[in-house]
């Protein structure tokens, strides 16, 4: 998928959204001419549209400024190089041995990061989520997914379909 | 620079001035020299011990500035009594003219490169070499005691020459610098018998080990502040105990993070006169009765009102701090990733603070903790855990800003990173906190909108300008118009410093700066539509200015030769892109005013013009 490349994303990624969307995350920073809105997908589509991820920059129409795109722009934000260095060394160090997926939630401004190797199942795993992005998930069947929610636990498998959690085993 | 330099601008209020006291003064002498001489005689002059006395009390060097403009005898008298120098950009003279003017020079501070350097916009080899200066002072202050450094480049081997070079010197401190290694700092430690102070801040170094401690030799006692903070590679911690252990005025010490929990106790324990302290590692394993130490340890430390470091922290060890922290003014959590409650619970235990540095992990909810502890704060800094991913948010947003606002009333300095802002919120926040001196707000994300209102934000930096009537210097980001810069330039009237990137509309925005802000000093510029009638505008304002850096903005190679051409004592670089062409766009543009000419020893990268 295009925008898995873009943002350069860990193989699988979890997403919590209306059964049958294929959300991307919802990005009040995105562009200057709709913040509140978001690219609702094709119910029956799968392919996530990337527009509001790629162009992360604003549209201003009188500026001859190329807007600076998903790519980092040199020296900003402007921290100190030895900050930055130091922030560079604490993530890889925390990233060590842990599986990070970034999850995003329908109408929530922000992204989170959670290591999966922290939770020893899917039922403390949901449970996190529900803490963190402070919903409730509905029951889980294995035949009728998840009842009684409007909100419903997704993810992005390597082969770029949208699978709920909790079908596959968690190993 | 303002001290050493005469104001171009001011020459003819000069010599106005001049030409009337030289009456004055020579009739003053007219009147010591007759028989005669009493007090009907003598106009109310000071007699020189007075002016002597008391211009030697002066310590600010604009002060001193100001008195040295009076007249030719003010300005020897207070040339021959100054002792310390501050030289903002120390391209704007030479060490020589620096020496020529002032004989009796104990104390130094320099500043080299321009800020955008800290965040890698300045090419490497750029310049700022203090060697120069060290020469030029070996031979002329040979009892010289400070050196304070700020962005500037220092090789081991000027480090060496220092050392060597000055048997009085006292006091080292490198901020933001780069060029030396860790066997430069071994270098200090060898050969300054009197050191005071050494303060290694955040630079950039070439860390080959951490040895350079373990040459300060037995006999050395006299080291008041120590800071290696940011030098990472472990020290021996023997070697460290013992020179604390000597060094019984010491009062400012800052470790590195390789310097564990039970290592800070028993440094502690020694050395409980300390009034700041930067620990290292917070986060061992302890067993109850190590715990118990270290919470004893910090207890008997009366004195501590700094504490940073903090590195790792674990927010179960938080509580041993808390002996310390109801003295706290100063806490500096900003490489400690803590979560809002961690910070809440620490913070009910700091009700004298003053000063507060924190990463954003601590989220809105750690701030609403702040405004509720610290009534007496005065400085809030909110840094990024994860600036460069635009996806993950552990962030503050304007929430935070505004709780801190309530309940800080005495809030003056903030910088703020956030990834949302509103204009409503910056207004009710400098409601609340009108006294600003210093307001650096940087919304992460260029040129991003109020997200509630979608309207740009420049309404809340106008309501920074018309409110904050002490504001020296202002931080602006989002999507901004050219009407926060018509605001900047009527409102701003005691602006010294501003800085700016990707904003504003066109030329009128930076000609509406340049034209209002009369105290302007320092101008720096990014990604901005300014081109070359907005640069050309300032003409007859940058000799008052330390300087004006603009870079990928649309100021042409013609355009800063004309104000090259126009304006002699102005320094105007650019420096060059590799390949561009010679009539195009000037990329990075960097102008300021000098006494000392053209500098000799740009690289081929930048072109004077």
């Amino acid at each position: 998928m295009a925008f898995e490349k873009d943002l350069n994303l860990d193989a699988t990624e979890l997403r919590l959204g209306l059964p049958g969307t294929s959300e991307e995350s919802e990005k009040q920073t995105s562009t200057s001419l709709r913040p509140n809105k978001r690219a609702l997908p094709d119910m029956n589509e799968e392919s996530v549209s990337s527009d509001s991820n790629v162009a992360a920059a604003t549209k201003k129409s009188d500026q001859e400024i190329a807007p600076p795109a998903k790519a980092q722009v040199v020296g900003w934000p402007p921290i100190r190089s030895y900050r930055k260095n130091c922030l560079q060394q604490k993530k890889s160090e925390a990233e060590i041995g842990g599986i990070y997926v970034k999850v995003s939630m329908d109408g929530a401004p922000y992204l989170r990061k959670i290591d999966l190797k922290v939770y020893k199942g899917y039922p403390e795993l949901l449970k996190a989520l529900e803490d963190m992005f402070k919903f409730k998930v509905g029951e889980y069947s294995e035949r009728e997914g998840y009842n009684g929610s409007e909100f419903v636990p997704t993810y992005e498998d390597k082969d770029g379909d949208w699978m709920l959690v909790g079908d596959v085993p968690w190993e | 620079m303002e001290s050493s330099e005469l104001k171009g601008g001011k020459d003819s209020q000069i010599s106005d001035e001049l030409s009337e006291l030289r009456m004055e003064s020579s009739e003053l002498k007219k009147a010591k020299e007759s028989p005669i001489s009493d007090e009907s005689n003598r106009r109310s002059s000071f007699p020189d011990e007075v002016l002597d006395r008391v211009i030697s009390l002066l310590n600010s060097h604009r002060d001193r500035s100001s008195v040295s403009l009076v007249c030719k005898d003010w300005y020897n008298m207070e040339r021959w009594s100054r002792t310390h120098i501050f030289i903002g950009n120390c391209y704007s003279v030479s060490p020589e003219i620096v020496a020529r003017r002032f004989p009796k020079i104990r104390s130094l501070t320099l500043k080299g490169k321009p800020r955008f350097s800290d965040f890698n916009l300045v090419p490497q080899n750029w310049g700022a070499d203090v060697h120069a200066w060290l020469v030029v002072f070996a031979a002329k202050y040979p009892f010289l005691e400070e050196l304070r450094l700020k962005r500037m480049t220092i090789s081991d081997a000027s480090l060496e020459f220092l050392a060597l070079s000055f048997p009085n010197f006292k006091a080292l401190s490198l901020l933001s610098c780069d060029g030396f290694s860790t066997n430069g700092l071994a270098a200090i430690a060898t050969h300054c018998k009197n050191l005071t102070e050494l303060d290694i801040h955040e630079n950039d170094i070439d860390d080959k080990g951490g040895g350079w401690l373990s040459c300060f030799p037995e006999s050395f006692t006299s080291l008041e502040v120590l800071n290696f903070a940011n030098v990472t590679s472990d020290i021996n911690f023997d070697a460290l105990e013992r020179l604390i252990g000597r060094c019984k005025s010491m009062r400012v010490l800052k470790v590195n993070r390789g310097i564990s929990l039970e290592q800070l106790q028993r440094i502690l324990a020694n050395a409980p006169q300390l009034t700041e302290l930067g620990t290292g590692s917070f986060t061992q394993e302890l067993a109850q009765r190590q715990y118990e130490e270290l919470e004893s340890a910090f207890n008997n430390c009366k004195n501590i009102h700094t504490l940073s470091g903090l590195w790792e922290v674990k927010g179960l060890y938080l509580p041993a701090l808390y002996p310390v922290s109801t003295r706290l003014t100063f806490l500096n959590l900003s490489y400690a990733v803590l979560q809002s409650d961690e910070l809440a619970k620490l913070l009910v235990h700091c009700p004298q603070l003053r000063r507060l540095w924190v990463l954003d992990t601590v989220e809105d909810k750690g701030l609403e903790a702040v405004g509720s502890n610290c009534p007496l704060l005065e400085e809030l800094r909110v840094f990024p855990a994860d600036p460069f991913d635009e996806e993950i948010v552990h962030g503050v947003t304007e929430a935070g800003f505004v709780a801190v606002s309530y309940g800080c009333p005495r809030l003056h300095y903030v910088l703020y990173f956030c990834r949302q802002m509103t204009n409503a919120a910056v207004a009710t926040v400098v409601q609340n906190c009108p006294d600003f001196t210093h307001f650096r707000l940087c919304i992460m994300t260029p040129g991003q909108p109020d997200y509630l209102t979608n309207e740009p934000m420049d309404e809340a930096f106008g309501a920074v300008v018309k409110t904050c009537t002490k504001l020296q210097r202002l931080s602006v980001s989002g999507y901004l118009t050219d009407l926060t810069f018509e605001y900047i330039g009527r409102y701003a009237k005691n602006l010294e410093t501003l800085s700016v990137a990707f904003a504003g509309s066109s030329d009128w925005g930076m000609q509406c700066v340049l034209g209002g802000c009369p105290k302007l000093r320092k101008l720096e510029i990014r990604d901005c539509p300014f081109g070359n009638a907005a640069l050309l505008s300032g003409l007859e304002k940058y000799e008052s200015m330390r300087s004006l850096w603009m870079s990928a903005c649309n100021v042409t190679m013609n355009g800063c030769r004309l104000l090259a051409r126009e304006m002699p004592r102005l320094n105007v670089e650019v420096m060059k892109e590799e390949g561009s062409d010679d009539d195009g766009r000037a990329d990075k543009v960097y102008i300021y005013r000098s006494i000392a000419g053209q500098r000799r020893d740009a690289p081929s990268s930048v072109l004077t013009l």
